[in-house]
């Protein structure tokens, strides 16, 4: 069973019905951790990204993203200094490009979330080898997220009264509001997220401080490893403890963008009032935030060699998670249009038709926001779409190029949601448009930058992947590897994974075609993943230092 | 620790790795293994001796690990379970106690008494999970006696392997079985390796 993964199949039926089904399921699954590449691998290749000298590409990044980073700070500064008016903002159009970016931001958290704990009470294995940077991202994104409305409240310092301080104002927070709602929501979201990933972060820690050679980085990571040991004493409580902050974070995730909807939905306004907000804000946040973690990831993988950990398949499973949540908000976009329409009030109705709809060609009245509109649609609609196709799932300048679409498609679907929605209500003498100034455009384009140079430390500073769950993906994982009939089979609660190989899908029946198609799909894409990926050109005989310790195969008395 | 003074460094005919200067207290006998599953039927062997005191170090938690040394299910949940009902008073206590008592006042038409729960449904529910994640990860450290800046194992030096590569077995001095020969027989065949004997202090 040993190097399984590299096996060849006949493609004779007959010669395929002598195989257990069994034993054929494990030869065909495509290996998470590809190249055979064993512990050790896998201990040198995610920890040489901390501890090998930085290369220049990241000093260029860090100098770029700081100063934009820094920027953001600057002008919240003048913000505070000055007044909200330096930023567009006005009546009718009270919120504007402030919470669209709070929206923005916290959407994109929501997938690393998603990664971390759904797919891990859903025992999808796939996910070790990206939950570690989407949980990083996912911080990130929040602390992006948070300063909005921090900041947009005009009066800074009265922030406190967000909390339930006693006070001798007698001013309690009003429990009933959704804005109080939304602030125990993101506060708790950007709380259980930096737990769960410090969490995460201690075996590898542990790991980075056995290896670590500095004065410096030795007390560094032996103060923030805690003294983990790796023993199973420790593991047992550990694994507990992860299981439930996964569980704790599901629902979590789900209720921060409902809450965050909620914002709209219990207003009186026509195009926020409607129902059908919470799920389609969740999935709408899922999507974008899964664009955001391939916008991250696709670099990251080509800059560090990571292919062998965040393969083809990864690529593939995430694109379709993109194409699936893209449906699932056109879906959404569409049904809110037909509700609008269907529920016979005009002022809902007019929102729609003729504030978003309603384009220059078409139309003698166009809205002032239509290009919005379109760009909303055709960015997370259509585009998604071409996910369809395999080639386009494996292509990753394809990926890429979506997934900027998607970037900017959820940019402009808050954007459509807020600005639209409230620059022309019930009395047309109060319409009015918005229009952004510098410093809006400038605050936005700085939290990226501010996103941007986090994600960059992180990688610098911190295991990227998470090592420990790696490891535990991987065959050799398994204790009963080479027991004779001591297949366990059952599901782990150790990290969510059986032991060992597992099929994630049923085999199809023996001896039917779709079965034979399946064989053939998947050992070709066994060996897709070894020809045409580019890490196969640092694989055994890399130049570049890579200790390549693994003997093909990678499994212990294989 | 009676049977730590009992035996002394000479009982242990010809050991198998040089051993350092022994300047401290007896930790334990620590022995490496290769493979995850060798390390696993070494543990139920260890296991099924009666050992109490001892433990397997491995870089990622190894499936069925729990069974093979005999352990049952951890209190986490409970203590998980003590923190969500605590988030949960607290935010009963925290929305009521104002809204109905402390500074009454109609908002958005909603009552004052018992049926404006619905309202309170999103405090409640993060402040239930709030308590909990920090139930879970206190109560994690809580029950593994972390933080802790140092332990005699980290005085082995292959013992660094273990969040590398390497599988472990460490039986500790003050178990009441532990007889250092014995131990090291034991270890050696259960197919252990660089068998070493791991003090307090260097």
């Amino acid at each position: 069973m040993a190097d399984a993964s590299t096996a060849t199949l006949p493609a004779d039926p007959a010669a395929l019905a002598q195989f257990d089904p069994v034993d054929i399921a494990q030869v065909t699954r495509p290996p998470l951790v590809t190249s055979g590449r064993n512990m050790a691998w896998i201990t040198n290749r995610v920890c040489g990204i901390v501890e090998n000298k930085t290369p220049l590409w990241w000093w260029i990044g860090f100098f770029i993203t700081a100063p934009i980073a820094a920027m953001t700070f600057v002008l919240l500064g003048y913000l505070i200094f000055t007044g909200i008016g330096v930023w567009g903002e006005n009546v009718p159009v009270a919120w504007a490009w402030d919470i669209t970016n709070f929206v923005f931001w916290i959407g994109i958290g929501h997938a690393g979330t998603l990664i971390s704990a759904i797919l891990f009470l859903t025992r999808q294995r796939w996910r070790t080898s990206i939950n570690r940077a989407a949980e990083a991202m996912t911080l990130f994104a929040v602390i992006c997220a948070g300063l909005y409305p921090a900041l947009h409240i005009g009066r800074q310092w009265m922030a406190w009264m967000l909390a339930p301080v006693p006070n001798q104002y007698a001013i309690w927070p009003n429990f009933k509001s959704p804005l109080l709602w939304d602030v125990f929501a993101v506060s708790t979201y950007f709380t259980v997220s930096v737990l769960f990933w410090f969490t995460g972060l201690i075996p590898d820690l542990a790991t980075l401080r056995d290896r670590a050679r500095g004065k410096y980085s030795k007390y560094v990571y032996g103060v923030l490893a805690l003294g983990w040991r790796g023993s199973n004493r420790n593991w047992r409580h550990y694994e507990m403890a992860y299981l439930l902050l996964a569980a704790l974070s599901t629902p979590l995730v789900l209720s921060v963008h409902t809450i965050v909807s909620f914002d709209f939905a219990t207003s009186v306004v026509p195009g926020w009032h409607t129902t059908i907000f919470p799920p389609y804000f969740v999935a709408g946040a899922i999507f974008g935030g899964f664009a955001m973690v391939l916008t991250l990831m696709l670099p990251a993988r080509y800059l560090f060699g990571l292919h062998d950990m965040i393969t083809a398949k990864h690529v593939d499973v995430m694109a379709k998670i993109i194409l699936l949540t893209g449906s699932i908000v056109g879906y959404a976009y569409i049904m809110e249009l037909f509700v609008a329409w269907y529920s016979g009030n005009p002022y809902e109705w007019s929102a729609f038709l003729r504030n978003r709809i309603a384009m220059p060609l078409f139309s003698d009245h166009p809205a002032p926001y239509w290009w919005a509109y379109y760009c909303m649609m055709s960015c997370n609609v259509l585009s998604p779409q071409i996910f369809w196709f395999k080639w386009a799932r494996r292509n990753v300048y394809v990926v890429f190029v979506i997934c900027m679409f998607v970037n900017a498609g959820m940019w402009f679907e808050r954007f459509v949601i807020i600005v639209t929605s409230i620059h022309r209500d019930f009395i047309p003498s109060s319409w009015g448009m918005f229009h952004p100034t510098w410093v809006d455009v400038c605050t936005f384009i700085g939290t990226h930058g501010l996103f941007l140079c986090l994600f960059l430390l992180f990688v610098r500073f911190l295991p990227m992947i998470a090592i420990a769950e790696v490891k535990g993906v991987l065959d050799s994982a398994d204790p009963h590897a080479h027991d004779e009939h001591g297949h366990d089979r059952g599901h782990s609660r150790k990290f969510g994974y059986a032991a060992g190989p597992q099929r994630e899908e049923p085999l199809p029946l023996v001896g039917s075609g779709v079965r034979r198609a399946y064989l053939k799909e998947v050992t070709e894409h066994n060996v897709a993943d070894h020809v045409s990926d580019p890490a196969k050109h640092q694989a055994p005989g890399d130049p570049n230092k890579d200790e390549d310790t693994g003997k093909p195969g990678g499994h212990a008395k294989g | 620790m009676a049977t730590v003074a009992s035996t002394p460094e000479s009982a242990s005919p010809a050991p198998a790795t040089p051993r350092p200067v022994a300047t401290g207290r007896v930790y334990g006998l620590v022995g490496e293994f290769d493979t995850a599953a060798e390390l696993y039927h070494a543990a139920e062997v260890v296991r099924d001796r009666g050992f109490k005191r001892w433990d397997v170090h491995s870089p990622f938690p190894i499936h069925g690990m729990d069974n093979a040394m005999g352990l049952g299910k951890s209190v986490v949940s409970y203590i998980v379970l003590c923190g969500g009902l605590t988030g949960f008073t607290t935010a009963v206590l925290l929305t009521f106690i104002p809204s109905t008592i402390t500074y009454p006042l109609i908002v958005q038409g909603k009552p004052l008494n018992f049926f404006t729960v619905p309202a309170f449904f999103p405090i409640m529910f993060e402040l239930t999970v709030l308590f909990s994640a920090f139930a879970a990860v206190f109560g994690m450290l809580a029950m593994n006696r972390l933080p802790r800046w140092h332990h005699p194992l980290f005085n082995h030096e292959r013992f660094a392997r273990s969040t590398d590569d390497g599988f472990f077995i460490s039986i500790e001095a003050t178990d009441p079985r532990f007889i250092e020969a014995d131990v090291r027989e034991l270890l050696e065949s259960v197919g252990a390796q660089h068998i070493t004997l791991v003090h307090d202090h260097d």
